[in-house]
């Protein structure tokens, strides 16, 4: 350190010194780093074993220093699964885009949630296939452009855009759920503490806990990051609604 | 303790996968190996293996992947059409490197087909099935006893050489019943060091994957995993003879077929016909060289491969007998189960 100079912010030690390979300004790398602090913070690096899924976050473990398993496009539900009923005292989560957990992995996705798989999802809505280069995915709004609906989604013929976190929430097994940003510091922060809390509630084993993340992806969006965040509260927010869709302990206080 | 019961090929593969120390199974029902996963609900609370009923083939064999991945001894069981299915998995796991123990009870395809007894599953077996060039081993069992006994061998060659090992068995061996010896339980004391269990102070962390985005890295990726293929073929054919040394008649056969073409040999013998059995146990590695070896002996006349199938394992004969003798074949499909009299029949045949 410098003299004169005050460390005021560091990345943690739990991320490795690889840079990461996401576009400037995607929140997979805010996402990423919340969770490396988490981990750092809770002190559970050696407790923990994620899964990566196929899109854009298919590298993470180049990033993240703990265990983890790369998963078949579509089923990292399944592989957490298999991870967390032989290994129930480690902390096990899926990190897994639209296109991955809400098209091609439905299934899996659902059925976990149903069996209440102890085990935390972490699910990046940036409504488009990033890593194939920004086709139609599940969750691209009415009228979106993108390469696969050129002229705008047309729901008539693709249907609505999935909203996973409201499905997930209608679970009786699963303890938490909320829809989360990071395009302000503040929504950033609350996006820490809803992960934080899924990751909290599952060491207490209440359940499946599923935070999704209304992402952006400027890359294929063909906008610049700070138009991303524009178009996500104009458009975004209205269709997917940033709020908490379950917690099982406010349901029990209620009750 | 080992003790001598009589037992439905299906449930005595369960029960040995609890005693070679399964800790987890995940499968689908399908018709004709539901009984793999009945008879583990109803042992299930005298052991503390865990058990799901998947939501489909492609979720077990996924939740294989994770849990063998995180250093648990796996198996999965299911039937011809939930086995294509699960080919995303095993192509997965051959390249991440994650020992497991799959069963395909095959039935009579393609499609749905129907739910008798069938080997018409061999290429997929032994060829690869899924996408990219792999391999698993694959035994061949033929009666409710090696049933047993390949699944303790399938789990010990699977942590080996860290790689899916298949028993490839058919409606029949599943469903019917015979005297079996079934060993004493094991203690398995699980050491993978490579296992996602959690990264400690003392250890780089672990990573399991089949992803090698630079073509040098997946070529060399792909170079070990052909080593290791040598070896295995170096290591672990395993075949069984039955009155070769002097055949000149070698009718090949694995699984069920085997053991009809054991009654032929017996029967042509009775009649002065000199026939041998030739029976591979491991369908990959294929004992290739032995039947090589076989065809360069003079008084060998022809060999004939009998299948329940239109002809799949003939190919490997073919491959190993080089053209140094004509290579004939027999078979029904769609479920039939051939008849020792249409056997032998269709050998004489041959003969002229």
């Amino acid at each position: 350190m410098k003299e004169g100079y005050e460390l005021i912010y560091k990345k943690p030690a739990t991320l490795t010194e690889r840079r990461f390979s996401y576009c400037p300004g995607c929140f997979h790398s805010t996402i990423h780093k919340f969770m490396m602090e988490i981990v750092e913070e809770m002190g559970i690096q050696d407790k923990t074993v994620g899964v990566c899924p196929v899109g854009c976050s298919v590298f993470a473990y180049h990033y993240l220093d703990i265990d983890m398993q790369e998963a078949a496009h579509g089923r990292a539900a399944a592989v957490a699964t298999g991870i967390k009923r032989v290994l129930p005292d480690r902390i096990v989560f899926s990190y897994q885009g639209d296109g991955d957990l809400a098209a091609i992995g439905t299934a899996e996705t659902l059925h976990a949630c149903n069996r209440g798989e102890n085990f935390t999802f972490i699910f990046i809505n940036n409504g488009i296939y990033g890593m194939t280069g920004g086709q139609m995915a599940p969750t691209t709004l009415d009228g979106q452009i993108t390469s696969t609906s050129p002229y705008g989604r047309n729901v008539d013929t693709a249907g609505m855009p999935l909203k996973m976190a409201e499905i997930i929430s209608t679970f009786d097994k699963v303890a938490y759920v909320e829809r989360v940003s990071c395009n302000t510091p503040a929504n950033a922060r609350k996006a820490k503490r809803a992960i934080r809390k899924a990751i909290e509630y599952q060491m207490e084993g209440l359940g499946t806990t599923f935070i999704e993340v209304a992402s952006n992806c400027p890359s294929n969006w063909k906008l610049t990051p700070e138009e991303s965040l524009k178009w996500l509260e104009d458009r975004v927010f209205p269709y997917y609604p940033l709020r908490v869709f379950k917690d099982i302990k406010k349901l029990k206080k209620e009750e | 303790m080992a003790e001598v019961k009589l037992m439905k090929g299906n449930e005595a593969l369960a029960e040995a996968a609890i005693r070679a120390g399964m800790q987890a199974y995940f499968g689908y029902p399908i018709t004709p190996q539901s009984e793999v996963i009945e008879y583990l609900a109803v042992q299930e609370p005298k052991h503390d293996y865990v058990l799901i009923q998947a939501e489909s083939e492609l979720a077990a064999v996924n939740m294989l992947y994770g849990s063998g991945g995180a250093g648990a001894r796996v198996m999965t069981t299911t039937s011809s059409p939930g086995f294509t299915l699960m080919q995303e998995g095993v192509s997965y796991m051959a390249c991440a490197e994650i020992p497991c123990v799959l069963v395909n009870v095959v039935r009579g395809g393609p499609g749905l087909g129907t739910i008798q007894p069938s080997q018409g599953d061999y290429f997929q077996a032994v060829k690869g099935g899924g996408h990219g060039d792999y391999h698993v081993i694959v035994l061949g069992p033929n009666s409710v006893q090696e049933m047993v006994d390949h699944i303790f061998l399938a789990f010990e060659l699977a942590d080996k050489y860290l790689t899916p090992v298949m028993l490839l068995a058919d409606g029949a061996t599943g469903q019917m019943m015979e005297k079996v010896m079934m060993p004493q339980p094991i203690e398995y004391k699980p050491d993978k060091p490579w296992a996602t269990t959690g990264k400690t102070a003392d250890r780089e962390r672990n990573i399991l994957t089949s992803l090698y985005i630079q073509p040098e890295d997946m070529e060399q990726r792909n170079l070990k995993l052909q080593a290791k293929y040598k070896k295995i073929l170096a290591n672990e054919i395993r075949y069984e003879e039955y009155m070769t040394e002097d055949a000149e008649f070698i009718i090949v056969a694995f699984g069920l077929s085997s053991r009809i073409v054991k009654n032929v040999v017996l029967q042509g013998r009775k009649d002065g016909l000199k026939l041998g059995l030739f029976r591979p146990i491991t369908l990959w590695p294929y004992p290739w060289d032995k039947i090589g070896k076989l065809a360069a002996e003079d008084r060998v006349k022809f060999f004939m491969s009998v299948e329940m199938n239109a002809g799949q394992m003939v190919e490997d004969v073919r491959l190993a007998v080089c053209g140094k003798k004509p290579v004939h074949f027999f078979g029904r499909m769609g479920g039939i189960v051939p008849t020792p009299e249409e056997t032998y029949l269709a050998i004489k045949e041959k003969m002229g």
